[in-house]
């Protein structure tokens, strides 16, 4: 038991730096941060990333992962995370590449992964229905086999960054006369097919991001299907342990309280700064606390996964307990910038309003109450370690 | 980067937990607590031929030459079983003080008895008004014709009842909370001027109020007047073996109070069927892998001497405290009135987390050094290794 790092892991680590250095540039993050230009943003990020060799580390080496030990995996999401760049968009890399390459035949293989490699193409996930949240294997969205193709009818919500996707991947039913989960099926469709409208959804943070995706009619091919007809479930609860890692958002949690905790060093009450008020060190600490521990149960999981086994059972915590500390973060820094944090900056500068963060500080918080309902709500979280890590 | 232990450190926990297995069943256990001093002296020299006792000591002292991850294997097995023997106090404590800070001619003689499980020893590092300020120490030592002369008074003295051999932390100089002027002294608990009041723990182990009115001292462990760095450093080897025998304590307790969920029936059907409880079983497993996931930080931190260790052990002492309660207080709860009873081990389990908590400083102290220690200067992007 050991978290040294070798010579190899110290060369890799001002690899990773230099690379962050020379790419995540104040420009890129600039366009990043714009909501105008986001999605270009990302995309150049990406493409560098692609170039570097490094935008799904976790794929297999034949497809072009990296073969990092969990350790350079812990370096690069560190440094990463330290330096302010963005996680690659999950939704073509993380979340559909990994039932392509688990379940896809060759031909989807080729068809799709190079382009999500080169981020040619922009996936987002078809899962929610407005009947089917938390109990998503009761989804309506019916496909219904019409010689080679598919007909879709229904709609998919909570769709985030719909109005940029050109590819979605659903889950829809394809049989109700069975069990509710069998009847699912994994299905990868082109946006651009005549029927799908999408709706977008004005959201508590000021942002669109969410969006309703309408399927009238729309005709998909056969080849597009993943696997077996009804076994999609089974394919999309593959992806949770990937999934449940990449929501913990971990080393992002780390930087952000570093950031609370300097701007509230800088808040000062009556001469005396806010680091020094006892109830807000309690609670800041009480939060750092616990992401020292989340920390090192992501990377027990990490090690887990590395040395070919199972992830333990404290992997199913990940999501719960990662998604709670990026809250309570948020919660902070929200009282760090006090009568501020009900401020719309709009378009004022941040020298006309009279404050830097608080613009940040609010819409994090809002937005931020998304991450305890989606990816399964928590509550729905502790059902499931209730049921197949405690045996309940 | 790896969390497994090595082939030795799995021999060491499968012999603990053959031990426990075969002497430590709860009538056992309470018959082992009954005994004079709380635990069996038939226990420790079995603990002695099986190397137990070695395992910290370097091997130049006979030891095992082990670190903190042995150690950590020992205790966390310990925990589970809530063994009764005094590992923290004599060889931990006073086993570590010695090798830490003794004369070589103390260590060659007092290292290899603990080895041998002939020597019992004990701490005193507390007193009536002390709290958790390890400085705050009004007992005095003078030299007097060269020699040390110990007055004062220290409490809750754990193992203080069979100790043969007992350090006190005592002031020769400075005001009463200064870190300089701590004299650390090696006495003999048969000493003239040496009374001792001794009563039990909530948890069954012994402890001792001691008087000293002008107790020759047999010898300075440390330096005179620089016992503080001494202290602090055993203090938090101690606080990282404590760690780890409560997160035994603590898995095993929620062990019982899944089995028990899974089992107890009420409307028909068992107890864990119903969401509420099953939300709360989830949080006390949630909390249980928290300790987990900071004593392997803390422990590898130590164990490799990054600058992160120091934040870790504190991190990790905190949370000890924290999930202690919440996991000793759902435990009793879900074991419904059962959990009331010294029918179960359950309230033992309890009681000995809540006094873990209380050593060496608890959740909310512990907290504060914390605090202090990251609040202190901006930080830099620290990695954790």
């Amino acid at each position: 038991m050991h978290t040294r790092f070798s010579e190899e892991d110290l060369a890799f680590q001002a690899e990773v730096r230099q690379f962050l250095r020379e790419n995540w540039t104040s420009e890129l993050a600039a366009t990043c941060a714009n909501r105008a230009t986001m999605k270009e943003g990302i995309e150049e990020w990406q493409r560098r990333l692609y170039k570097q060799g490094w935008v799904a580390p976790h794929w297999p080496v034949e497809h072009g992962g990296t073969d990092w030990t969990v350790t350079q995996t812990f370096i690069y999401n560190s440094e990463r995370a330290a330096a302010g760049a963005p996680e690659v968009m999950p939704f073509g890399v993380t979340m559909v590449a990994s039932v392509i390459i688990a379940y896809g035949n060759d031909a989807q293989k080729a068809r799709f992964l190079p382009r999500i490699l080169k981020s040619e193409d922009w996936w987002c996930q078809g899962y929610s229905e407005p009947g089917a949240g938390s109990d998503l294997a009761s989804l309506k969205t019916r496909a219904d086999l019409d010689g080679d193709e598919y007909i879709i009818n229904g709609s998919k919500i909570w769709t985030t960054y719909a109005q940029y996707a050109n590819w979605i991947f659903c889950l829809v039913r394809t049989d109700s006369s069975g069990r509710k989960q069998e009847g699912i099926t994994f299905l990868l469709i082109d946006m651009n097919t005549p029927g799908i409208t999408v709706r977008p959804i004005q959201t508590i943070d000021g942002f669109h991001h969410l969006n309703e995706v309408f399927f009238d009619n729309v005709r998909v091919p056969v080849e597009n299907r993943i696997g077996e007809e009804g076994k999609g479930w089974t394919y999309a609860k593959s992806l949770l342990v990937q999934e449940r890692l990449s929501i913990a958002e971990v080393a992002d949690s780390k930087r952000a309280l570093t950031e609370v905790r300097e701007e509230a060093r800088a808040e000062v009450n009556g001469g005396v700064s806010l680091l020094e008020d006892p109830l807000f060190a309690k609670r800041l600490t009480d939060i750092e606390i616990r992401l020292m521990a989340l920390e090192y149960t992501e990377l027990r999981a990490l090690a887990s996964i590395a040395e070919g086994k199972e992830p333990g059972p404290e992997s199913s915590l990940l999501k719960l307990q990662g998604t709670e500390v990026q809250q309570a973060i948020q919660e902070l820094r929200m009282d760090v910038a006090a009568y501020y944090s009900g401020t719309l900056q709009g378009d004022l500068s941040a020298e006309q309003l009279g404050h830097d963060y608080a613009d940040t500080a609010q819409k994090s918080y809002f937005r931020g109450r998304a991450s305890s309902i989606y990816g399964g709500s928590n509550e729905v979280q502790k059902n499931i370690t209730a049921k197949y890590v405690l045996g309940l | 980067m790896n969390f497994n232990l090595s082939e030795e450190q799995n021999q060491i926990r499968d012999s603990i937990a053959r031990f426990v297995q075969e002497n430590y069943a709860f009538d056992q256990r309470n018959a082992v607590v009954a005994l004079e001093h709380g635990f069996s002296e038939q226990h420790w020299q079995q603990f002695a031929e099986l190397g137990w006792l070695s395992i910290p000591f370097a091997e130049e002292q006979g030891g095992f030459g082990g670190g903190p991850v042995d150690t950590m294997v020992l205790m966390q097995e310990f925990g589970r079983g809530l063994v009764a023997e005094p590992y923290l106090a004599t060889v931990l404590l006073f086993g570590g003080l010695l090798q830490a800070g003794a004369s070589e001619a103390i260590q060659g003689e007092y290292i290899p008895a603990i080895i041998g499980g002939e020597l019992q020893g004990a701490f005193a590092y507390l007193e009536r008004q002390s709290r958790y300020a390890l400085t705050d120490i009004t007992t005095t030592a003078e030299q007097k014709d060269g020699k040390w002369i110990v007055n004062g008074e220290k409490t809750v003295v754990l193992n203080g009842g069979a100790a043969q051999k007992i350090i006190v932390a005592a002031r020769s100089a400075g005001e009463q909370a200064d870190e300089s002027g701590i004299t650390l002294l090696l006495v003999d608990a048969g000493s003239a001027g040496l009374e001792r009041t001794l009563y039990r723990m909530t948890d069954g182990q012994e402890a001792a109020n001691i008087t000293l009115s002008n107790v020759e001292a047999k010898a300075v462990i440390g330096s005179p007047g620089e016992g503080y760095g001494l202290m602090a450093s055993i203090v938090d080897e101690a606080r990282l073996a404590l760690c780890a025998n409560a997160l035994g304590a603590l898995e095993s307790l929620n062990a019982q109070t899944l089995d028990y969920c899974k089992t107890r029936e009420q409307f028909g059907v068992a107890i864990g069927s119903f969401q509420a409880l099953q939300h709360r079983l989830v949080d006390m497993f949630g909390a249980c892998e928290n300790v987990k996931s900071l004593l392997y930080r803390a422990v590898c931190a130590v164990q490799d001497g990054t600058e992160d260790a120091q934040r870790s052990l504190l991190a990790l002492k905190v949370m000890v405290g924290r999930a202690g309660k919440l996991i000793g207080g759902e435990a009793i709860q879900l074991h419904g009135g059962m959990g009331m009873t010294d029918e179960l081990s359950v309230g033992f389990y309890v009681k000995h987390l809540m006094i873990i908590n209380t050593l060496f400083g608890d959740a909310d102290y512990t907290q504060q050094l914390f605090a202090q220690l990251v609040n202190a200067a901006p930080q830099a992007g620290s990695a954790a290794a």
